[in-house]
């Protein structure tokens, strides 16, 4: 029977091949050119110091959009996180209140986050109800838990050694939270590429039903995404916390659809089922400097957010329109 | 011999208002109908009468263009027609009440009726009172007792079939098409529908009946039309055949395939199910399982026999029943928790259930088996390589390469690369639901001789089949389901084409 049998390759294409033709390497190209155009538009551009400041443009986002990226590969979403950063820096500033060290607030900020993630994901998973209808519910939730606690007030008087989480420098330039964001990029992309859960991840985005069939625990993964999520969101109110120094309920308002717009400009597919981390990391680079060109431009936020509107649509729609010119 | 019994004599001398004439249609590697003809008169109840997959489906969306025949004529009163839309079917006069009718929940009863073709007042706004009161006349007609102002949501099967009939004679139908009407309905709502196509007939309306019910069948039916895997058979009048002939007809005297020979010895137990129950699916399922066995589980379309499956497999939860497997009772709560006790199943819906069309081939195939290819839970491409090649080798696999997308493969040839997946996992007991559906012929004989060489291997096999032949020609064993319940356990001379139809339709 086997000299029947025809032989079938592992594959036609190396990885590698299928790398450079990738939305990734688009992308790469897209940050390039505005990296230059920067360098060419404003002579402060190029200087280690101001560049060093640009990474807080996307690190803190670029965390969640991480733990997002993988929640919208399975086909989920969450829009709840910067409300989980309100509540987190909330239950963190009341916790410094009570006179709590810097330990403790961060087991504060992390605990907020992952129960807020966790009760995402029991009202997802349990109930069966659209991640889109209950993480805007909780949006609006978890921030009006905050405005109740801090009305128009503020929470001051964070511990000096809690700055650096936001401040601090690891060497030279390089700030803690860019070596955060380092470390948790690689996490990530372990987790998605490299391990039997990433693929699960990919196989829920696909097809939920198959996987379902194909005996992975659909509901097990899906709730440990919104944990991460959530976790994540707690991460990101540490640092942007200690890096304000203080807390109001307005805290990263916004960042919901910022952090979204990170993970689709990264080439993650909104409906699930494919994208790659190596894409987000790109994305924030190019959101982070498209923001901070045009900072040092003195261009008004309301244009800046023109701009990566107009960037998010020009990206996602080139290469479609490249395939219908080509198919003519 | 009855068949061919049209000719001149016995037909109606009136000009049928509808006809096909030869009609084809061909889907990827499926014939679904092969040159058929069918003749509907006024006045007159026609009984389409088929095996699941005999073409009885096609023909009926055929009439109501939403399928486009390949080749053929539908005549109208005698002159050609085509049906490009379901609005230019409906504007010659034709609509079907089917199976699961398509109405509008949270519409009301009369705009239900009324859509399309809702009574216009002046400017040419729909006359909402002209409405309600035209629904109300109709529906007292058919002796339905349905407010129309009300939501359809809150009326009940049998009111929404009213409703759909109400809809029919409103657009003034001259063919009705009832696919099942009673499947769902209660028998004194079964007595009432009798009474409805009374007086639809002596409106002269012609009636296309489809059923699996023979007391149904020659209780209202004037005439017959029988078909099989798409062709023609027979037709004629009702009142000229018996039951048994009618039968005959069906599921034809040869069995054309061929089928792996097989002569095993079944081994132990390794399955035993005892009283599985489901609130609405199924009741009282129980039967015993051994190594090298191949269990035919057959029925019509709607028994319980995939929903069954299903819930021993763990996707649907039932609210009784013990499953043991190799003399251990084990608690299946998810399809997971069924592959690790060595269940696993093969979905008759390929693309939605059975793979990840969007993946690989590698990839579809490991997915169960991820915990042996990785190492602490890091993927190792190199072993799943290994793995899917082992694989997909056994079953003959066609493809590019294994990291070809499974969408891209023919339906055979993705089948292959689901089964391959399930025997990946070593499983002790193979579920197939309906495996050689909607595959070419090739591949349909390389999935029974694939299948006999498992239960060569000792695996216990479980197929779930519509198709007479197959379940006969493969099955050692055969349970027969109806409306839920196992209605007969048929082995050896028992195992009959005519005792499969009659135990499925319950006669």
């Amino acid at each position: 029977m086997t000299d029947t049998t025809r032989f079938i390759p592992d594959r036609l294409q190396s990885p590698l091949q299928k790398r450079l033709k990738s939305w990734e390497s688009l992308l790469l190209l897209v940050a390039i050119a505005i990296f230059v155009a920067n360098s060419f538009a404003s002579p402060y551009f190029l200087n280690a110091w101001n560049l060093s400041d640009a990474t807080f443009n996307f690190t803190e986002k670029a965390m969640i959009a991480f733990a997002m990226a993988l929640l919208i590969i399975s086909g989920e979403i969450d829009l709840s996180v910067a409300s989980i950063i309100a509540l987190a820096s909330t239950a963190m500033g009341a916790a410094v209140q009570m006179g709590a060290g810097t330990p403790v607030l961060i087991l504060v900020g992390l605990g907020t986050g992952l129960l807020c993630g966790a009760f995402n994901g029991v009202l997802v998973t349990r109930l069966g109800l659209p991640s889109i209808v209950v993480t805007i519910g909780t949006m609006s939730l978890f921030r009006g838990i905050s405005y109740i606690v801090l009305g128009d007030q503020a929470f001051r008087g964070y511990p000096a050694d809690f700055a650096f989480f936001g401040q601090g420098y690891v060497f030279w330039v390089i700030t803690f939270e860019l070596v955060l964001f380092a470390v948790i990029a690689v996490i990530y992309g372990m987790i998605l590429h490299m391990t039997n859960f990433g693929r699960a991840v990919y196989a829920i985005g696909n097809n939920p039903t198959g996987a379902l069939f194909s005996g992975i625990r659909v509901a097990r993964v899906k709730f440990i995404l919104f944990l991460l999520t959530g976790l994540m969101s707690g991460v990101a109110a540490i640092c942007l916390t200690s890096r304000l120094g203080s807390t109001r309920p307005s805290i990263a308002t916004g960042w919901e659809l910022e952090v979204v717009t990170m993970v689709v400009l990264g080439g993650v597919n909104i409906l699930g089922g494919s994208g790659t981390i190596p894409g987000v990391v790109i994305a924030a680079f190019v959101m982070g400097l498209v923001t901070f060109g045009l900072g040092l431009l003195n261009v008004p936020g309301i244009v800046m957010s023109i701009v990566i509107g107009a960037l998010l649509i020009g990206v996602i729609a080139l290469p479609r329109l490249w395939k219908m010119w080509r198919a003519q | 011999m009855l068949m061919q019994a049209e000719t001149q004599t016995d037909a109606p001398t009136d000009v049928p208002v509808l006809a096909l004439d030869g009609i084809t249609k061909t889907f990827p590697g499926v014939k679904a109908l092969d040159g058929v003809s069918l003749r509907l008169y006024p006045g007159q109840v026609t009984a389409l009468i088929g095996e699941n997959g005999a073409g009885k489906s096609t023909v009926v969306k055929t009439l109501t263009g939403i399928y486009q025949p390949d080749g053929g004529e539908i005549l109208v009163d005698g002159a050609p027609k085509r049906f490009p839309t379901a609005q230019d079917a409906a504007d010659a006069g034709i609509t079907a009440i089917h199976q699961e009718t398509v109405l509008f929940d949270e519409l009301s009863v009369a705009e239900n009726i009324f859509l399309g073709h809702e009574p216009r007042g002046r400017f040419g706004l729909i006359d909402w009172a002209a409405m309600e009161a035209k629904a109300t006349e109709i529906l007292r007609g058919i002796g339905a007792e349905i407010d129309p102002a009300h939501k359809l949501r809150d009326l009940g099967i049998a009111n929404k079939h009213l409703v759909a009939i109400a809809r029919a004679l409103s657009i003034d139908a001259r063919v009705v098409i009832m696919d099942e009407p009673t499947a769902a309905l209660s028998h004194k709502e079964i007595q009432e529908l009798y009474e409805l196509v009374e007086t639809l007939k002596s409106q002269g309306k012609a009636i296309l009946f489809i059923s699996h019910k023979f007391d149904e069948i020659f209780r209202i039916a004037d005439r017959f039309t029988v078909f099989r895997d798409g062709q023609f058979i027979a037709d004629g009048k009702i009142a000229d055949v018996t039951e048994s002939d009618l039968v005959k007809m069906m599921v034809g005297r040869d069995v054309s395939q061929i089928f792996p020979t097989r002569n095993n010895i079944p081994g132990d137990e390794v399955l035993r199910v005892e009283g599985m129950n489901h609130p609405t699916e199924f009741a009282d399922v129980g039967f015993r399982l051994q190594r090298g066995e191949i269990l035919g589980f057959y029925g019509l379309v709607g028994a319980g026999r995939s929903e069954f499956m299903q819930a021993l497999f763990g996707i649907t939860k039932p609210s009784a029943g013990r499953v043991t497997i190799d003399g251990v009772e084990e608690a299946i709560r998810s399809p997971a928790d069924a592959v690790d006790a060595g269940i696993v199943y093969v979905p008759e819906d390929r693309g939605k259930q059975g793979a990840i069309t969007a993946l690989p081939i590698f990839q579809n195939v490991t997915l169960p088996s991820l915990g042996r290819t990785s190492h602490k839970g890091f993927l190792r491409l190199a072993e799943e390589f290994r793995l899917a090649r082992e694989y997909t080798q056994r079953l003959d696999l066609r493809a590019a390469s294994l990291d070809t997308a499974v969408g891209n493969l023919s339906g055979g040839n993705q089948q292959k690369v689901v089964i391959a997946k399930w025997l990946a996992t070593q499983p002790k007991v193979i579920i197939l639901d309906e495996p050689t559906k909607g595959i070419d012929i090739g591949s349909k004989a390389a999935v029974h001789e694939f299948m006999a060489e498992l239960a060569a291997e000792g695996l216990a096999v479980i197929m779930v089949s519509s198709e007479i032949p197959e379940v006969l020609g493969m099955s050692d064993r055969v349970i027969v389901m109806r409306e839920g319940r196992m209605v007969a356990e048929l082995a050896g001379d028992e195992l009959t084409p005519e005792t499969l139809v009659r135990h499925a339709a319950g006669i």
